[in-house]
């Protein structure tokens, strides 16, 4: 094989890695202005006036001079257009602005929320993903009753709305068992019942996904490989399939994040749990603009950077994505 | 228990496989000494892996297996459970697979597949465990073992991978080694290493059972050749007799179809001709050689490829797939284009169906210098080039079935020639007309192959590019396909460039030959010639590498 004059491989990958995470920065910033735009835009469909928001509500009965006084102090007298760079000209300088409802900082308000919300989010994608491993792991190669009861499990499971099996849920452990507090306690006691609601749909969602790849990757002739070295059916599973069945459920996991994410805003309503989801459910009743915009910029910013996050896990776990990457 | 060193390392008799009813081993019989090679030849279908991997009780959890004797080293294992199978997996039996990219797990280093036989057979520290994985690989003729241990099936090339699957299958040394089609995906020159590696233990006493669809691999290595036909073995001998005095139809008809020393024009098929029609099949191709080509060669050619470069970008610069190739291919000719995988070939195909643009010179189609043309104005020139690929099933729309193949390939014409009908097409590749209502899925492979040849052929193109015809396709129906290929080109006088890495293919369908190596053309000629008495050191390496029936 001839080979042309190869100008520092070295200098040449570290181009590429530097291109690559460019275009990377490049795309978050597009998105987070592009969520930033249509979260204006679309705030201003919903019937209202923030004017009225900022005086305490449409029930605060504010005299008309008030209302003109708050419409000139908020800028809100302004074209529509001269209202959006103003915004985006805040957004730049990192200023996400007050609450109109409860005049405080936007940034204080989420920083005070947003744990609670990832906590959730990261405990329900966690038993998710035990649930989606543990099911097609006991379902796949044992004949086809279990199958069928496998198949059927996850079909449901991710057929599941939120609010009907929270509602189920309660009735069970809270009001009839009374194991569990219905409503959240900041305990551990208290998570169990919203991170199971949020978990387990998608871990009907997940085990399809890895049922498929682990069906496939059965198939495959290193298998019978596998197994002609003494290996147990078991080990075989342990050794290698769960592996290839495992790498569509990464590559799912940054995608399912973002829907825990607004799974939560029913979840935390119903289990009156402080959080992202149920901040954000208030703001948009009190047409809350500024705490709006910045809820769904900060969930737009996790989804970012769990969508780099699986990507570079996705590379840990299939070394042969790596070899493309350098080639 | 002691073991007499003669007493047969395996002992099967009566050996029946059925899946849900249908038998599809039925009632084999075969004895393995030490150091003796034993193979089993057939078609795909003839059951003949299903009859190595009952061998070690993998036969599947859906068959049922049922054995008068089965007996690995003198132990019974007829009825053996799922735990005995597992001590004697390895320890007693190694099995080699087809494709080691596929037979070792992708997301693993090589050295941890080696590895797991020690683990789990030897009472054997991590560290000492390494070190006999690297002494494996070298043993395999692994150039770098340290390195290979680390790397992942991927990473290594077909050759390597293969060493690789090999050592882990003789980690344990067991007296018994199963390979099923251990050089079907191989060039011919790592065939022959394999190979030899393969004759080095049963050299030293190890029991091989080769399993392969090709009488010239099976040929260089076996003692005894079982020959197997729809679940049975329908004749048994030693290798001479097997191959030398043939008992069989069927024997025969797979010894006719290997095509090297086949000469150019003679039909491979014969399967199910009664003899009298056998020789006036011989006697209409005798009259086909001496019958001149409708070669009109003082015509200028109708395609040429004219010093031609073509470079890819790769991770550490640039290579260069197609080094300054010049060739040429004239009406009722054709040009056989041999290398191995990476020389350049199907980049030579891609060029010539202007698919790919030349860095530098020109692809020139019946006069019209075609690569430099822009795709708007080369599309109406498109019909006169055809294509026949490898892997035809993938090549197809799987929701179409084979008839709106046919159709939408005919629609390409743009000549004012009424294209021809899809019932006619079938029948000029010797379909059926029913065909046309199937979808490619539900096709054998040769029926699949004879359909991508009615859908080359639909546009009644001047110039047939195969690239790797018939490759993926068993002794027998590559004979009838490279017979049928033969026909066409005849009667419709194609210019044709013909892609393979099987010198007797190439040797018995061409007139002229270039031997392609790291992307040049190292050698060209006439295709008796160049096989005959090769020039090149490269060609004559091929040459010799490259298995064949008789000497």
């Amino acid at each position: 094989m001839t080979r042309g004059s190869p100008a520092d491989p070295r200098r040449q990958r570290r181009g590429r890695t530097i291109r690559h995470a460019g275009l990377l920065v490049a795309g978050a910033v597009f998105v987070m202005w592009a969520v930033a735009t249509l979260t204006f835009f679309a705030i201003r469909l919903i019937p209202g006036d923030p004017a009225q928001a900022i005086l305490g509500g449409p029930g605060s009965q504010a005299s008309q001079e008030a209302l003109d006084q708050v419409r000139r102090d908020y800028g809100l007298d302004q074209p529509l257009l001269v209202q959006y760079l103003a915004m985006l000209g805040r957004l730049l300088t990192g200023d996400l602005g007050s609450s109109y409802a409860l005049k405080v900082p936007v940034a204080d308000l989420l920083g005070a929320q947003l744990g609670g919300t990832m906590l959730l989010a990261l405990l329900s994608l966690v038993l998710a993903w035990i649930l989606a491993l543990g099911l097609s792991l006991w379902s796949t190669g044992r004949g086809r009753v279990s199958t069928a009861v496998g198949e059927g499990i996850e079909l449901t499971a991710a057929a599941l709305p939120h609010f009907w099996l929270a509602a189920v849920l309660i009735a069970i452990f809270s009001s009839g068992l009374g194991w569990l507090p219905p409503v959240a306690t900041g305990t551990p006691a208290g998570l169990v019942l919203p991170v199971v609601t949020l978990a387990v749909p998608l871990a009907g969602f997940l085990a399809q996904v890895m049922r498929e790849s682990l069906l496939d990757a059965m198939q495959q002739p290193f298998v019978v490989s596998a197994r002609a070295r003494g290996e147990s059916t078991t080990g075989v599973r342990l050794r290698h399939t769960v592996r290839h069945a495992a790498l569509p459920g990464i590559s799912l996991s940054g995608w399912a994040l973002g829907w825990l994410l607004s799974g939560a805003v029913v979840v935390e309503t119903i289990f009156a749990m402080p959080g992202l989801g149920r901040t954000l459910l208030q703001a948009v009743t009190l047409r809350d603009i500024p705490v709006v915009t910045g809820v769904v910029l900060l969930i737009a910013l996790v989804y970012v950077l769990m969508t780099v996050l699986t990507d570079v896990s996705s590379r840990i776990a299939d070394p042969r994505l790596r070899q493309e990457a350098n080639r | 228990m002691t073991i007499d060193p003669d007493s047969p390392v395996l002992d099967v008799a009566d050996l029946r496989v059925s899946f849900g009813g249908t038998e599809v081993v039925r009632g084999v019989s075969l004895r393995i000494s030490p150091g003796e090679c034993v193979a089993i030849v057939g078609e795909s279908g003839s059951g003949k892996s299903v009859t190595a991997r009952a061998l070690l009780g993998l036969a599947g959890s859906n068959a049922r297996t049922s054995s008068e004797r089965l007996r690995v080293r003198g132990r019974e294992l007829g009825s053996a459970g799922e735990r005995e199978w597992q001590r004697v997996r390895a320890r007693d039996v190694g099995l080699i697979l087809q494709d080691a990219l596929v037979s070792l797990d992708p997301l693993r280093p090589v050295g941890r597949e080696i590895e797991d036989p020690l683990r789990l057979h030897e009472r054997m520290p991590p560290t000492a465990r390494r070190a006999r994985v690297l002494e494996l690989l070298h043993r395999v003729g692994m150039p770098d073992p340290a390195l290979a241990a680390r790397q992942r099936s991927g990473e290594l090339s077909g050759g390597l991978r293969q060493r690789a699957l090999i050592a882990a299958a003789i980690a344990l040394d067991p007296p018994l080694l199963i390979a099923d089609e251990p050089t079907t995906a191989l060039d011919v020159s790592v065939q022959a290493r394999i190979l030899a590696l393969l004759a080095r233990f049963t050299a030293n006493g190890t029991g091989l059972l080769l399993i392969s669809h090709d009488l010239a691999v099976v040929r260089e290595l076996a003692d005894r050749i079982l020959v197997m036909r729809d679940g049975a073995v329908i004749e048994e001998g030693t290798t001479a007799e097997v191959l030398g005095a043939p008992r069989t139809a069927y024997t025969r008809a797979l010894i006719a179809a290997v095509p090297s020393g086949t000469p150019r024009g003679m039909p491979l098929s014969v399967v199910d001709r009664p003899p009298a029609a056998e020789a006036e099949a011989v006697a209409t191709a005798r009259t086909a050689i001496e019958t001149p080509l409708p070669a009109l060669r003082d015509q200028r050619p109708l395609l040429a490829l004219d010093h031609v470069t073509k470079t890819f970008e790769v991770a550490d610069g640039r290579f260069t797939a197609v080094d300054d190739v010049s060739l040429s291919v004239h009406r009722g000719e054709t040009l056989g284009l041999v290398g191995e995988s990476g020389s350049g070939k199907t980049t030579v195909a891609r060029l010539a169906l202007a698919l790919t643009k030349p860095d530098s010179g020109d692809v020139v189609l019946d006069g019209t210098e075609w690569s430099r043309l822009r795709e708007a104005e080369r599309r109406p020139m498109r019909p006169r080039i055809g294509a026949i690929y490898q892997d035809a099933l993938s090549s197809f729309d799987p929701r179409w079935n084979v008839g709106r193949i046919l159709a939408d390939a005919a629609s390409g014409t743009e000549r004012g020639a009424p294209a021809p009908g899809v019932a006619a097409l079938l029948q000029q590749v010797g379909l059926a007309a029913s065909v046309a209502h199937r979808r490619p899925l539900t096709l054998s492979g040769g029926q699949r192959q004879r359909v991508a040849i009615a859908r080359a052929l639909a546009a009644s193109p001047e110039v047939l590019i195969c690239d790797e015809p018939v490759s993926a396709l068993d002794v027998t129906i590559q004979a009838q396909i490279l017979d049928l290929l033969d026909e066409l080109q005849r009667s419709r006088g194609l210019a044709c460039l013909f892609i393979s890495h099987d010198l007797g293919v190439v040797r018995h369908m061409a007139d002229r030959v270039a031997v392609m190596q790291g992307g040049r053309i190292v050698e060209a000629g006439a295709a008796e010639q160049v096989f005959a008495q090769p020039a090149h050191p490269y060609t004559a390496q091929l040459v010799a590498d490259s298995p064949r029936l008789v000497h």
